[in-house]
């Protein structure tokens, strides 16, 4: 089996079975992150351009880690603010790298669509490593395959998704993947974050996050940025976190285990706790390591590869 | 940008065989012979080109009608001639159908006083189509000081707008509405709450919500012609509401008429065939300022253009060039254009669908917005001044963005197979028929 698409653009649309296939996929390449000589030859000759026209060290990093460890020449590029205010356009920016023969290229921009704008006009496969508030697959896809490797699988789980929901691409992508693969979600924020027509999507609202720990067992938790406040979306920081902060007060007295997701980088003492971000329901640093097979699996795939990956050794050579 | 040449002809007498003379206003609706002869209507009838030895034009499968008006087109003359200027937007116009179009003021500099009024007028001396100035209701279009409207006026000014944006001070709107009264000419509202539009790029609803995109909400709009109704309602002036996008703007305009409130009202092809999901994809080509709203807003202003509560259809013909809308969605430019797509667009999803008849066609383009804009009415009758629209109502065809005479591109309509067309206009001496 392949993937339908050359390019990985968001989770909107995508089946259980192409989710299941990259999942199953990284879950196969995971072990090479263990050797002693963690590479493989499998991408040798490919060359992948990193794009990244926002700031960003964890997915910048696990992309070119995950193009290091299967062989692919990478270049990376990374720029803040955005291509036209640098004069520069975009489809410049294509150009050149249609001139250079790029096989695949990532990028992360602060436009919503620019992963399509590029996919439009390049004949390289486009990776959307985060675009705008749209989408952000590769995390939304790091994240499933954190749950299946904890909770044994993904379908019939609740899950919960807290905080800004309006601005998160992380949220997007994982409402569209989680329920394509069969989990329930439903959305925890304040009003003002909430975005319209949301409930027109396959999620439930919950009123607040009472009725969201009483329902879920897998949490979501967003990083609220500093600047929403200052644009007046909630009063302050210190109301966000008694009304949304998933603190050691809340989870305390929780009968049933929960496990906790973060997308990074976290707010510590803001959206979560310390004690809750380090604790025992905490899957954050796995969602790290899984986040690197994720986006090998994915440059495999989006290269050609079909369903599970040779394993042979002559990478360890 | 390579565009076809455009060769109207001049003749001192023409006549006009076997087409059908449409005008509602004239009582007029038969297949008769018409002579143009020093710039009038001379001769209406059976055998009204007997004895003619002049040029004949063979009608057959032409529909005439009085000539149609664009109340709303943005040419970028001065500023961004490389975008349109006032001759190849007059050109599109004619190809399009229009014998007459009003400009909005905001080039750069704009249009603010008698001698960026009388530019326009000059740069249009001649041509086919005429260009009407509208002339910016504040100095700089910045929203704070009157521009000579008296003196706008008398220089050629048919209206007052700051469309693009606007005017965002109440206070301001009311002395502009007070004021633009003594001129007779109408101030039109591009009606937004800035404040609510907040960056938005498109309409906010749950496709913006899927695409990720910052949403503009229908409220923006409502709540500013609201605003602009009571204004006008308050002073007893008069106002006109541009590209008017929503169902809430809809009933509060029609609200406002039954209440006897000076108010009319355009909205514009886009409105009226597209919906938000056509930026699916992030095509900057559906990229406007209003937005493309819902399928209910769509059929809410059908209703409205039937039943009178929208006056006219406008283009607001928005040329942008390509290397600025062939970008990243956010980082587009609002605006598409319109002028020779509107007419063969309301033939196709109007006439067509029944939605409006020929004769409510002829209202929507030519009567109301001349009497909304106080230009002489064109009639088909003996003795009137030669100001007629050509269509083809039945031609097939699609819409080839390559073959615009406009200087621009921006169309989402590039690829549409259309029933109707404009087929050129007659005006004066001169007329234009497309092959």
């Amino acid at each position: 089996m392949q993937l339908k698409s050359r390019h990985l653009l968001g989770l909107e649309g995508m089946t259980a079975e192409e989710i299941n296939l990259i999942l199953d996929t990284a879950a196969s390449l995971k072990p090479i992150l263990d050797r002693p000589i963690p590479k493989v030859p499998t991408l040798r000759g490919k060359t992948v351009a990193n794009l990244f026209y926002e700031p960003s060290t964890r997915t910048r990093f696990s992309f070119e880690l995950a193009e290091k460890r299967l062989s692919a020449d990478s270049v990376s590029f990374s720029q803040s603010g955005s291509s036209v205010s640098k004069g520069e356009t975009l489809k410049d920016t294509v150009r050149n790298l249609q001139a250079m023969k790029i096989d695949t290229v990532v990028i992360r921009h602060g436009a919503s669509g620019a992963p399509h704008f590029l996919a439009g006009c390049l004949d390289a496969s486009v990776v959307n490593a985060g675009d705008g508030t749209h989408e952000h697959p590769t995390q939304a896809l790091l994240d499933m395959m954190t749950l299946r490797e904890k909770l044994g699988k993904i379908k019939g789980l609740k899950v919960a998704i807290v905080g800004d929901i309006l601005h998160s691409r992380v949220a997007r992508s994982n409402i569209h993947g989680l329920s394509a693969a069969g989990a329930s979600v439903g959305l925890c924020g304040p009003a003002t974050l909430m975005p319209v027509g949301v409930s027109d999507l396959p999620v439930r609202l919950y009123r607040n996050l009472g009725e969201a720990l009483e329902d879920a067992d897998v949490f979501i938790v967003l990083r609220i940025q500093m600047e929403r406040q200052k644009r007046g979306m909630f009063p302050s920081l210190r109301e966000y976190r008694s009304l949304f902060g998933m603190t050691v007060e809340r989870l305390e007295p929780l009968k049933k285990e929960i496990t906790i997701l973060h997308p990074g980088p976290i707010n510590r003492g803001v959206e979560i706790d310390d004690a809750v971000a380090d604790g025992r329901h905490s899957v954050i640093l796995d969602q790290v390591t899984n986040g690197v097979a994720v986006r090998m699996a994915v440059l495999y795939l989006l290269s050609g590869g079909r369903g599970k990956i040779e394993m042979e050794d002559h990478g360890q050579a | 940008m390579a565009r076809p040449d455009f060769k109207p002809v001049r003749a001192e007498a023409v006549c006009l065989t076997g087409a059908r003379l449409l005008d509602p206003a004239s009582k007029l609706d038969a297949s008769a012979d018409l002579l143009v002869a020093e710039g009038r209507i001379a001769k209406i009838g059976a055998a009204a080109g007997e004895g003619f030895e002049g040029l004949r034009i063979d009608g057959a499968g032409l529909t005439v009608v009085p000539g149609f008006v664009d109340l709303h087109a943005h040419l970028r003359e001065p500023g961004r001639e490389d975008e349109e200027t006032i001759r190849s937007g007059a050109e599109a116009a004619a190809a399009g159908g229009f014998t007459e179009i009003a400009c909005m003021p905001n080039t750069n500099p704009p249009v603010d006083d008698r001698p960026s009024v009388e530019f326009v007028r000059g740069r249009a001396a001649g041509l086919l189509t005429d260009v009407h100035p509208i002339a910016a209701i504040t100095k700089g279009q910045r929203g704070e000081e009157l521009v000579e409207m008296a003196d706008c006026a008398e220089a050629g000014a048919v209206a007052f707008s700051d469309d693009g944006r606007p005017v965002e001070k109440a206070s301001v709107l009311r002395r502009a509405v007070e004021y633009a009264g003594m001129t007779g000419r109408p101030v039109i509202s591009h009606s937004e709450d800035l404040s609510l539009s907040d960056g938005g790029v498109m309409h906010e609803g749950v496709r913006s919500t899927r695409l990720g995109l910052r949403g503009i909400p229908s409220i923006s709009e409502e709540i500013a012609v609201d605003r602009d109704i009571r204004i006008a309602e308050y002073v007893r002036g008069r106002i006109h509401i541009a590209h008017v996008s929503t169902a809430g703007s809809v009933r509060l305009i029609r609200e406002a008429k039954a209440r006897g409130v000076a108010v009319t009202a355009e909205t514009c092809p886009h409105y009226l065939t597209l919906t938000d999901e056509a930026v699916q994809g992030y095509d900057p080509n559906a990229k406007m300022n209003p937005p493309l709203r819902t399928a209910e807003d769509r059929a809410a202003l059908w209703e409205g253009l039937k039943d009178g509560t929208i006056d006219a259809v406008s283009t607001d013909h928005a040329p942008h060039s390509a290397e600025e809308k062939d970008v990243e969605f956010d980082a587009a430019p609002f605006g598409v254009i319109g002028l020779e797509t509107a007419v063969g667009l309301l033939l196709t999803h109007g006439v067509h669908k029944r939605r409006l008849t020929l004769r409510e066609l002829v209202l929507v383009f030519s009567v109301l917005p001349r009497r909304i804009l106080g230009l002489p009415e064109a009639r088909i009758r003996e003795g009137a001044d030669a100001n007629l629209t050509f269509l083809r109502p039945d031609a097939a065809w699609t819409v080839n963005r390559d073959g615009f005479f406009s200087r621009s591109r921006n169309t989402p309509f590039h690829g549409w197979a259309l029933k109707g067309a404009a087929a050129g206009v007659l005006r004066g001496d001169q007329f234009y028929l497309a092959p």
